[in-house]
């Protein structure tokens, strides 16, 4: 009864048997020694402040509804790949005319940009824009001065 | 290997398909898709739609009885190509007015057709599911396109939910089909149907699967989402969902209950029918008497016309069902053009939406409001237009069937929304202008909104012809 | 045999206490991840029963994306008010208790009191192959290799859809 499912569960087994000895062996040779600042959360070393619970970019969303939409692809060609030689050339050819179908839909993502995580642009401030912009935002400043 | 050959019969559907593709290429290979799309996807939908009806006596079933051609699957398919069409043609010149000149408003509009065209087709419940999907989820989209309108998400987000909502019921009632049927093959179903019909089970899920559908077509008591689905949408696509959109699902509703129509088995469902054709018409008839947006107004008229058409599913005979046919050919180019003329009056920001705006518009624009005026007549049911004929087959055949009550309530409704359908004729003519509107000249909607007008003569002059095709083609 | 229904037992002890984890614990992310061990337990259990596509659609669709999906939801809504909600109507505890209760009491019903018709034996006999990759393969290439073919479509709309729908830019 010990079919290629069997194969692939005892090596799942040894798996996580050997995640586990690995743990339990380190667990019995390094040191326990714990201080209140060892225990506390760590987050890039700064005291941490508020809720996890902040607004997410809607990218992260889209990112996550086209991951949906070709993980159903590949449900659909699961048993393309185990079958398709029965039927020659014609099951072939469905399943490329299926993957031509969902290939335009990644190259009109990866055309419009929406593969690409477009940054606000961080304003480096320059030393000759600061030094010529500067009479010019004073002189605006005492007119404003004069005009309040 | 059969099937090989077998696609090529599906010419129609090859060639929107073909043409999905190739716009998705132009839409990512050049920067000036919106100018190009609206006319090559009206080139093939025109195509597509003559090579339907030029093949409607070609009536064929291929891929081993999943899929139909021909007959009464030619004409769904010519009322939802031709009004997809004459949608786009009107869209033009709308979506730049309104700033969402995109060129995958196009695509969109293409992969819904599809999605009919698959429905209308299909001989099979997988088949019929992932056309309602492909048709649904484009309408999703198309209904909320316009993100920095309010009213178009809200729209998009009513639609979606409620939509998803009555494709829960579909599914369910196909898991109890083919629970009790052991297939999804229509033909099996029709055929075994009076054997089935006695299981409580099947029984179900047929009534599950038909109320889903009855979600889709606005019928009154699944009818919450339409008001605020069609005013908050973009107008040219309010016409496509109010009126293909119907077609398509009473298509479905046409070739699964089949056996019904034409093997004389008793119609379990004529009760339900009757009391939802009786609500819709009333509600939808009275209630757009108060309404003072013109969209909202059709929105309630397109619940009536829901249950006009119900009454045919009610009558459940072949007369019936040729009248359902030819009133949904007959309300897609009238709708069509009501919505037309509408987005050519409105402004580019949803204005110019209210009744008053429609005040002295004749000496504005004689033309337009002559058009309104037509479809607003066809509306209402009045003799020459294509609308009474509509109206007539349904009822004539509800009479057929003892059903003679549900025609004179039917006639009884008309009457009452004859007042608001000329209450908007009356503000065009007799009503002094109080607003300063400009209307912006669109060539290509006038054009939409003369052929819609065409057909609508035409099919009420010689109402014959089509009837006679939708006759003979049914004995299929 | 033996070993089969030992590893029924393994499996089914980890679906058990994985989804009565799932709804006690107080953090929704937590609940989620006990969901995600819940579909690796069913998966297990579907293999038992040879039916190979549906465990594979359990691990790639279940537990990779509608658990992205669902981990994403959680982190855009705010969690707290459920609390809220759970704490001042006490009711509808009750009624989730009788409504389980209710279906519980069901599937125990079907499960010890229908005896299987003769047909539907028969049908388990023949449908040993059923849930095989291979037969499913052989299906979708040949009766429905239209929907198959309509469900590239229904794709392609659904991935523009969403990219139009977040991504557009308005001027």
């Amino acid at each position: 009864m010990l079919t290629e499912f069997g194969k692939i569960f005892i090596f799942l087994l040894l798996a996580i048997g050997f995640v586990g000895i690995a743990l339990f062996a380190a667990k019995l040779i390094r040191p326990h020694r714990p201080t209140k600042e060892k225990l506390l959360i760590y987050e890039c070393g700064e005291n941490v402040e508020g809720s996890p619970w902040v607004k997410f970019n809607i990218r992260f969303y889209v990112v996550a509804l086209i991951f949906l939409i070709f993980d159903v692809e590949v449900v659909l060609l699961f048993p393309w790949a185990l079958t398709y030689q029965e039927f020659g050339f014609y099951g072939f050819l469905v399943g490329v005319i299926f993957l031509l179908i969902l290939g335009l839909g990644m190259a009109y993502e990866w055309r419009k940009g929406d593969l690409n995580w477009d940054r606000t642009k961080p304003n480096i401030p320059e030393l000759s824009k600061i030094l010529t912009n500067k009479n010019v935002s004073n002189v605006k400043i005492d007119e404003q001065i004069k005009e309040s | 290997m059969t099937a090989n050959t077998e696609i090529f019969q599906l010419l129609p559907h090859l060639v929107i398909g073909v043409g999905i593709v190739l716009s998705v290429v132009i839409e990512i290979s050049t920067k000036k898709s919106e100018s190009i799309l609206p006319w090559f996807t009206i080139l093939i939908f025109v195509f597509a739609g003559a090579h339907s009806i030029i093949n409607v006596y070609d009536y064929q079933i291929l891929f081993g009885g999943m899929y139909a051609i021909g007959g009464v699957t030619a004409i769904f398919n010519f009322i939802f190509t031709i009004g997809a069409a004459i949608m786009v043609l009107n869209a033009v010149d709308y979506i730049k007015k309104s700033k969402m000149n995109f060129g995958e408003f196009y695509i969109l509009v293409q992969s819904s057709v599809l999605g009919m065209m698959l429905m209308a087709g299909a001989r099979d419940l997988f088949m019929i599911f992932i056309g309602l999907e492909l048709m649904s989820i484009c309408f999703y989209v198309l209904a909320g396109i316009n993100r920095s309108r309010m009213g178009n998400t809200e729209a998009a987000l009513k639609y979606f939910l409620l939509g998803a909502f009555a494709t829960g019921f579909i599914v369910f009632g196909i898991a109890l089909i083919y629970g009790t049927a052991k297939s999804t093959s229509i033909d099996q179903i029709v055929f075994a149907y009076e054997y089935f019909i006695t299981d409580v089970l099947f029984l179900t899920g047929l009534a599950l699967f038909v109320i889903g559908f009855l979600f889709k077509i606005a019928a009154f008591p699944f009818h919450m989402w339409v008001p605020d689905v069609y005013q908050g949408a973009a107008t040219p696509v309010t016409g496509l969902m109010s009126t293909t959109g119907k077609a398509a699902a009473f298509s479905v509703l046409i070739i699964i209950l089949s056996a019904v129509f034409t093997q004389n088995i008793t119609n379990n469902f004529e009760i339900l029918f009757a009391v939802i054709a009786t609500l819709s018409m009333l509600y939808g008839s009275i209630v757009a008497i108060a309404q003072d947006n013109l969209k909202r107004m059709l929105a309630y008229s397109s619940i009536a016309h829901a249950g006009y058409m119900t009454i045919g599913l009610a009558a459940g005979n072949i007369e019936s069902v040729s009248g359902i046919i030819f009133y949904l050919t007959a309300y897609a180019f009238m709708n069509l053009g009501a919505f037309g003329v509408i987005a050519l009056i409105e402004g580019s920001n949803e204005e110019n939406l209210d009744i008053n705006s429609y005040s002295g518009l004749n000496s504005k624009s004689p033309i337009l409001a002559g058009f309104m005026a037509l479809f607003m007549f066809a509306l209402a049911g009045i003799p020459p237009m294509a609308g009474f004929f509509g109206k007539y087959y349904v009822f004539v055949a509800s009479i057929k069937a003892d059903l003679t009550w549900l025609a004179i309530v039917g006639v009884f409704s008309s009457a009452i929304s004859v007042y608001f359908y000329l209450r908007v004729v009356v503000y065009m003519y007799f009503k002094d202008s109080t607003s300063s509107i400009i209307i912006k000249n669109s060539f290509t909607g006038l054009l939409a909104v003369i052929i819609s007008g065409l057909l609508v003569l035409v099919f009420g002059i010689l109402p014959d012809t089509l009837f006679s095709i939708i006759t003979s083609v049914l004995s299929y | 045999m033996i070993l089969e229904y030992i590893l029924f037992a393994i499996l089914g002890l980890v679906a058990v206490v994985t989804s009565v984890a799932m709804i006690t614990r107080p953090s929704p992310v937590m609940s989620a991840i006990f969901l995600v061990l819940n579909f690796f337990a069913l998966a297990g259990l579907y293999l038992l029963l040879n039916a190979q596509f549906i465990a594979v659609v359990q691990v790639i669709v279940y537990a990779g994306a509608i658990m992205v999906l669902f981990l994403f939801v959680l982190m855009l809504l705010n969690t707290d008010s459920e609390h809220a909600i759970l704490k001042e109507k006490r009711k509808l505890k009750f009624i989730g208790i009788f409504i389980a209760v209710l279906v519980f009491i069901q599937i125990g019903y079907i499960v010890f009191y229908s005896a299987p018709s003769d047909s539907v034996t028969k049908e388990i006999a023949e449908s040993i192959n059923a849930g095989k990759i291979e037969t499913i393969g052989t299906e979708l290439y040949t009766t429905y290799v239209l929907p198959f073919l309509a469900s590239g479509f229904l794709l392609l709309g659904a991935t523009i859809g969403a990219i139009v729908l977040a991504m557009k830019k308005f001027e």
